[in-house]
């Protein structure tokens, strides 16, 4: 005896088995399952917004309390490493989204050609930033590991309009640095992982799975790129472009 | 009390649980450990976090034999500390937050909504699997000697002045974040992509919209504890500044941050259990739950006030006056959606026919304990008011009557009521409410007396007090005493009915609701076929219509 | 597509859309903007502008955030579920910012 629903359809209407056989059993359309797909990876943007939100938060009341100190971290980073960086990066959104476009079209080479510059674009972003990440440790600007404030105290042969910064405000610059790590450090992770999951992703497209009418693992992680390139769009004024006239 | 029942059950001598369900339609561990199935993994849950709350009760029971006596005499203050720490830790990250979600939710949500699975059952799964994870990184603290830092974390304390294991235990608090976001973030795409045709939002029963609500608060907020974390972990491993004060940080700010979440986490505890509560009265009543769209915007305006009011906690911190009376006034606010639903509840109940099995039992518990909880909260958020009672057992009093009292309740009504639909048995009917009574007296004389000793100024998270306080302590430690054996016995007799429970059949509460129209215990699709749904939430005489016409489902 | 099922008809849910195909043309034409934007909130951190300097470079960080969020991520295609989502993500964390801002800028306010 079979349970009763309350009124009942069948499942499937007249093209029973012609699913395709990447669509899952618990959804009824492969639309249903794609709109899915993409909402699910929007509520997980949601959560990444929140999660760098915090330190963002935490980057605004310091900058408000100890705004010389930040001008003067801010000075010691690399402008054009900086600028060039998100030159890079906007290039890697442009070249993502090309893939996408790809994708949609059914071309395996083309997308294959974007994905690859995608990683390479990922790649020289790790890389300028380890340079700069190791510049910095170089200068003893590391908080709680090899910090020092002599840079702050002194005159800064780079911008000689600037006055040297009292020890207590020169010991807030470590408060930058902090937020500086925690900020840039939080995006690269993501960038890693990025990178790590566009290499998987540049393997299985190279096998054909994406260009076969099935592309939604390709267009939900261009949201996921895209939205990293946005923390950085943010990111590189906050960090690097504080008073640059002074 | 009336000996009615509305319970109907198939005739037991020829009664039998189905040939076919969720329980044997695969074998073997690994079909459970790799299982996609919610039901399965609702299962998986419910074990764990029975588990956990044990451990978490233990912790409360150390908690309040040491504090029969004045002194600090049954262990040293600093493990008294720990101890407290890991009962808030426990309670809150590994019991409350995931109770109703992650168990009765993840069972009965999709089967609600008509739908086979939730929306990413192996997200589901991942789910269970950080939650387990986050288990063991938390009682690796514990047994690796501890962290004394209170649930809160606070700093500058946690990052700068302890040597207990603070890392530990962020990393595995920050790992249960995420296994809440995933629950979260599921249950939202599943209501909005996977109702059955005909299932309009308005015809959702309100547990759906209750976990609606509190999946917004899961996937907004747990983020910022998340970060949160991962900053003192940084500053308590590498020495970055940012909550240390001498290195011109700002210890308030880890405080906004935390209780940023940490206020809509009280809601995300909550609301699932506003969602049982609403079920159960309707179904003991025979009556729609009175005023079902303000029930349900209720919902969703207590998450988005709870986003608001996160200050409160902090009035005698620090801040500004000025802020602290925005989030006062704010505070004021945010409790009249939760009263909204008492009154429903309250004139669901008016000219009802209101039968008393223990699901009900729970649930008038709920009512009452919850409004008085409520209530305290109230006065807690009126800036006057809290200077004198914060840090007091006052909060602890009023804390664990919404939480304890309000919200175990409701978890224990929900794993009552939907006990039958989950495992196609019955458990003993007079047991169950012996227990139910057991706990409500136990509570009561648990947590009253902590009103009274909060207001005449007893600190909490002390392990010596002044003598005077003594004989309300005392009472307080009988009641946990009693609270402890109306809990225990439910682990007894629920595991006992899995064998030698009555037979349930599909429907042993005559309930409306798209779960109980399926086999006990459900099928693993759930559905025969897909249902398509024309009539409203909680429409009892299109149920009676229906069984008219119907013989009883069993196997 | 063939008929609708009558899932499909009963389906109230406002996710769907057209699948709808960006051209090339439009990314390269938001590409090279955000390249533009890039360039012009280097060159204004250049400039004395007193406070402004934050607020202009907030202002174009947000242009670019959301020329990304339009085009690139499609939401300007994409259903009014998806639009309102993004906005709920923003808005909390313009919760997040705001609130704990009236505690910081009222700290000094002096005493009651």
């Amino acid at each position: 005896m079979d349970s009763q629903a309350i009124a009942t359809q069948p499942a499937h209407g007249q093209e029973e088995h012609g699913h395709p056989p990447y669509l899952r059993h618990h959804f009824a359309t492969v639309e249903q399952q794609r709109e899915t797909a993409s909402f699910g990876m929007w509520l997980f943007l949601l959560t990444e917004i929140m999660f760098f939100g915090g330190m963002f938060t935490a980057y605004m009341i310091y900058r408000n309390w100890y705004y010389p100190a930040f001008v003067a971290g801010s000075h010691q980073l690399k402008i054009w490493a900086g600028t060039m960086n998100t030159a890079v990066l906007i290039c890697s959104s442009f070249t993502m989204a090309m893939g996408v476009h790809a994708a949609e079209i059914r071309k395996r080479s083309a997308l294959l050609r974007w994905l690859t510059l995608t990683i390479l674009l990922g790649t020289v972003f790790l890389g300028i930033k380890a340079y700069e990440w190791h510049d910095e440790w170089v200068h003893h600007h590391v908080p709680g590991l090899n910090f020092s404030i002599s840079d702050f105290t002194h005159v800064d042969p780079h911008y000689l309009a600037d006055k040297p910064l009292p020890p207590d405000m020169a010991e807030k610059t470590q408060v930058y640095f902090s937020l500086y790590f925690a900020m840039t450090g939080m995006h690269a992770l993501h960038m890693i992982i990025g990178v790590s999951i566009l290499l998987i992703l540049l393997v299985k497209a190279w096998g054909g799975a994406y260009t076969t009418g099935h592309m939604t693992t390709i267009e939900n992680f261009g949201l996921y790129w895209h939205f990293v390139d946005i923390v950085w769009i943010f990111l590189f004024p906050l960090l690097y472009l504080i008073s640059r006239h002074q | 009390m009336s000996t009615a029942t509305i319970v109907k059950l198939p005739p037991q001598e020829t009664a039998r649980l189905p040939k076919r369900s969720y329980l044997n339609n695969e074998y073997g561990l690994m079909s459970w450990l790799l299982t996609g199935d919610h039901k399965r993994i609702a299962i998986l849950y419910l074990i764990s976090i029975t588990f956990f709350f044990f451990i978490g009760g233990a912790m409360a029971g150390l908690i309040r034999l040491e504090l029969l006596t004045p002194q600090s005499d049954l262990m040293a203050a600093d493990t008294y500390n720990k101890v407290f720490s890991m009962h808030g830790i426990i309670m809150v990250f590994l019991f409350l937050v995931p109770s109703v979600p992650a168990t009765i939710g993840n069972f009965v949500l999709p089967i609600m909504v008509g739908a086979k699975d939730l929306a990413f059952p192996k997200i589901n799964l991942l789910s269970w699997y950080l939650y387990i994870f986050a288990g063991c990184f938390t009682l690796a603290a514990l047994v690796l000697g501890g962290v004394d830092t209170g649930w809160t974390f606070t700093t500058p304390l946690s990052t700068h002045y302890l040597n207990t294991h603070v890392i530990t235990a962020g990393i595995g608090v920050f790992i249960a974040g995420f296994s809440s976001i995933f629950t979260g973030l599921n249950f939202i795409v599943t209501v909005h992509r996977m109702r059955a045709p005909g299932m309009t939002w308005f015809r959702l029963p309100l547990f759906v919209w209750s976990h609606y609500a509190a999946s917004i608060l899961m996937v907004l907020g747990t983020p910022v504890l998340a970060i949160t974390l991962v900053l003192v972990i940084l500053e308590r491993a590498i020495g970055i500044g940012v909550f240390d004060p001498t290195k011109g940080g700002d210890p308030l700010l880890f405080q906004h941050l935390f209780w940023f979440y940490s206020h809509p986490a009280v809601y995300i505890m909550i609301l699932p259990g506003m969602g049982v509560i609403s079920e159960v009265i309707s179904t003991f009543s025979r009556k729609r739950v009175f005023g079902y769209t303000a029930v349900a915007f209720s919902s969703v305006a207590i998450a988005v006030f709870g986003f608001f009011v996160w200050a409160h906690h902090m009035f005698i911190m620090g801040v500004s006056n000025y802020s602290a009376l925005v989030f006062s006034l704010l505070t004021m606010l945010v409790a009249v959606p939760s009263a909204i639903k008492i009154f429903n509840w309250a004139a669901t109940l008016y000219k009802g026919s209101i039968t008393f099995e223990t699901p009900m039992l729970y649930a008038f518990g709920f009512m009452g304990l919850f409004t008085i909880g409520g209530l305290t909260g109230v006065f807690l958020g009126s800036l006057g008011m809290d200077i004198h009672l914060t840090e007091t057992y006052f909060i602890v009093a009023h804390f664990h009557f919404v939480m304890v009292g309000g919200m175990l309740m409701a978890y224990l009504a929900g794993i009552h009521f939907w006990w039958p639909k989950m495992t196609g048995r019955m458990y003993p009917e007079a047991l169950s409410k012996l227990a139910a009574l057991v706990t409500f007296i136990g509570f009561n004389l648990t947590f009253f007396p902590q009103f009274v000793l909060g207001y005449l100024g007893m600190p909490r998270r002390y392990a010596a007090y002044p003598p005077e306080f003594q004989v309300l302590n005392v009472l307080s430690t009988a009641g946990a005493t009693v609270l402890g054996i109306g809990y225990l016995l439910p682990m007894l007799y629920m595991t006992w009915s899995l064998k030698y429970g009555k037979i349930a059949g599909s429907n042993p509460w005559q309930a409306t609701g798209l779960e109980w129209q399926i086999q006990s215990p459900p099928l693993t699709e759930n559905f025969v076929e897909t249902p398509i749904v024309d009539h409203e939430a909680y429409d009892y005489e299109w149920l009676a219509h229906k069984t008219q016409h119907e013989v009883q489902t069993v196997g | 597509m063939s008929e609708p099922t009558q899932h499909e008809v009963l389906d109230t849910e406002p996710t769907h859309h057209a699948t709808h195909i960006v051209s090339p043309k439009v990314y390269g034409v938001i590409f090279a903007s955000l390249l533009f934007f890039t360039g012009l909130t280097v060159a204004a951190s250049y400039l004395e502008l007193g406070v402004f300097n934050a607020i202009v470079a907030i202002a174009i960080a947000c242009i670019k955030a959301v020329l990304v969020i339009l085009f690139f991520m499609h939401v300007k295609y994409s259903s009014r579920l998806t639009k309102l989502t993004v906005a709920a993500g923003f808005f909390t964390f313009f919760v997040l910012i705001t609130m704990s801002l009236t505690d910081y800028i009222s700290r000094a306010w002096g005493l009651w």
